[in-house]
């Protein structure tokens, strides 16, 4: 297995790393039976992610996976943000190998978790009762 | 960077006595050891002085000595050979639940052919009990197969006192004694085995070639037909360099192994005990008692096993690790879940594998590296002591 120069980068010195104590939104998927805990922050501002970082206990791709899709997402409205698809992030980091796939899914929930999150907080209701919201039903396109 | 090599159990480099030995049999003594003529013949002695040599450090005779392409082909020639020649009389094969996949996968194709399979457990540091082997054997019982040791956690089996008691039984019995043939004694006599699997390459010989000891009166049915070499057990057109090279370092393991062994063993000690002296929350795997000499296996806690290897890497140090990541699995190491470590601990395993070329300056550089690189890894991990998750929603694999 090899991963792609991309994904090291990243794993080596991932970019967000940490907590944000500012947060308005907190997400965390996965859990240590499966092997992958991603913890995600966003701050929002008038419908912006100004910023976000994220804690990540698993393999180098569940890590790699969590630095660049804080990238992509940071200083993205939130509708665009939710736009994230696990595919995009993998290739973003140049491809991933079929048995990490799932780390790419999970960098992907973890996103939608922390906007439904922020939506709880400031609406009262999570991500699936927000009017005009595109909730695409969640797929796994791995393996 | 000078790269430090701690994975001995997965290979070894060929030993540079073991390749000049093997390199005529590529240039000069190439025939087929079948042929008549004088290049057939050159072949045919290079043949037979490694099947002696071989049998030297097994203490067997050069006659039971079937040379197979590897450790695999080896277990799986013990179990279907066995099952193809017994199925008359039983079809009932007991097992340990740390078993090497050449073997386990092996017996779960015998399952789905109908074939019973007994399974047993392993206590907490990977010893299976030989009076549970004895409560197992039925009737219907035609093999026991465990190995000597498990070649994860380092743990070696009471195979001596598992043979006593299948030999009481009249039960045939086969080891996979691939992590411990030229590391640690392996007589057959001592070990009470009728069978008994190895691989050359993981005894500084090649890839590529290994063998089955078969103990003379056990009659198993061969898996593959042609021309009948091995005397009818194994066709196919000899691997001469490949014997030659196993030969080879079968005789270098007999001279080094009782002063490598004591000296790898009070490495792989300083590298176990010192490790989990300056990691918090981590802890050894295995026996510590009934070991073998190269293993040095440990678990970090918190954080994930693959990550910890690709940061060792980056520092110059191969190690591996049973985690789900690293196995190309989705779920960590069936042996550290059948000794009883949690399944989110096991996915933090390491395993170091020390060898002949292993330094009292490599161990050092290994305890200075790695508490480092545990902890940037914790600082980025929500998983911490008494953190809280939902357990129920797992991501679908």
């Amino acid at each position: 297995m090899k991963y792609s120069e991309k994904v090291m980068e990243h794993f080596a010195s991932p970019h967000n790393v940490g907590e944000l104590p500012d947060a308005n939104g907190v997400g965390t998927v996965g859990n240590p039976v499966c092997g992958d805990i991603m913890k995600m922050y966003i701050k929002v501002e008038d419908g912006v992610i100004v910023d976000a970082k994220f804690q990540t206990f698993g393999c180098g791709a569940a890590i790699a996976t969590s630095s660049i899709s804080t990238d992509m997402i940071k200083g993205k409205p939130i509708q665009e943000a939710l736009q994230l698809t696990n595919k995009a992030v993998a290739e973003a980091l140049g491809g991933l190998p079929a048995v990490k796939m799932h780390c790419s899914v999970l960098a992907e929930e973890a996103v939608r978790s922390a906007i439904d999150d922020y939506y709880k907080r400031t609406t009262g209701k999570g991500l699936a009762e927000q009017p005009h919201m595109v909730t695409c039903e969640f797929t796994v396109g791995n393996e | 960077m000078k790269r430090i090599y701690l994975d001995h159990a997965a290979t070894t480099p060929v030993a540079p006595e073991v390749l000049e030995a093997m390199l005529p049999y590529y240039t000069e003594f190439w025939g087929n050891p079948s042929s008549i003529h004088s290049f057939g013949r050159q072949a045919s002695e290079g043949m037979d002085e490694a099947r002696e040599q071989l049998a030297k450090l097994l203490h067997a005779s050069p006659k039971e000595i079937y040379f197979t392409s590897g450790g695999t082909e080896a277990d799986n020639l013990a179990i279907w050979g066995t099952a193809l020649a017994k199925e008359s009389k039983g079809k009932h094969i007991i097992t340990s639940a740390i078993e090497h996949h050449a073997v386990s996968h092996t017996l779960e194709a015998l399952a789905k052919r109908g074939w019973a399979v007994t399974t047993l457990p392993v206590d907490g540091t990977g010893l299976v009990d030989p009076e549970a082997v004895r409560a197992a054997i039925r009737p219907d019982t035609v093999l026991v197969t465990i190995m000597h040791a498990n070649n994860e956690v380092g743990t070696v089996e009471p195979i001596a006192e598992i043979g006593a008691v299948c030999r009481a039984a009249k039960v045939w019995f086969h080891t996979d004694a691939v992590q411990t043939v030229g590391h640690i004694p392996t007589r057959v006599d001592d070990l009470n085995v009728d069978m008994l699997s190895l691989s050359g390459h993981k005894l500084y010989g090649p890839k590529g070639i290994g063998a089955l000891f078969i103990r003379r009166g056990v009659r198993i049915t061969p898996l593959l037909y042609g021309g009948g070499h091995e005397r009818g057990m194994r066709s196919g057109t000899e691997n001469v360099p490949g014997m030659v090279g196993l030969g080879r370092a079968a005789e270098l393991a007999m001279a080094e192994m009782a002063g490598e062994a004591t000296r790898q063993a009070a490495l792989r000690d300083r590298l176990m005990d010192g490790l989990v002296e300056r990691i918090p929350d981590s802890f050894t795997t295995g026996d510590r008692e009934h070991r073998l000499p190269n293993n040095a296996s440990i678990i970090v806690k918190y954080i994930e096993g693959e990550a910890q290897l690709l940061r060792l890497d980056a520092a110059g140090i191969a190690a591996s690790s049973g985690s789900a990541c690293t196995s190309g699995s989705l779920d960590p190491s069936h042996v550290l879940l059948a000794m009883g470590i949690p399944i989110e601990f096991a996915h933090g395993s390491l395993r170091f594998s020390l060898g002949r070329g292993t330094t009292d300056a490599e161990i050092d550089h290994v305890l200075d590296t790695l508490p480092g690189i545990v902890e940037i890894l914790r600082a980025m991990s929500p998983f911490r002591p008494g953190a809280v998750f939902d357990m129920t929603k797992g991501h679908e694999h």
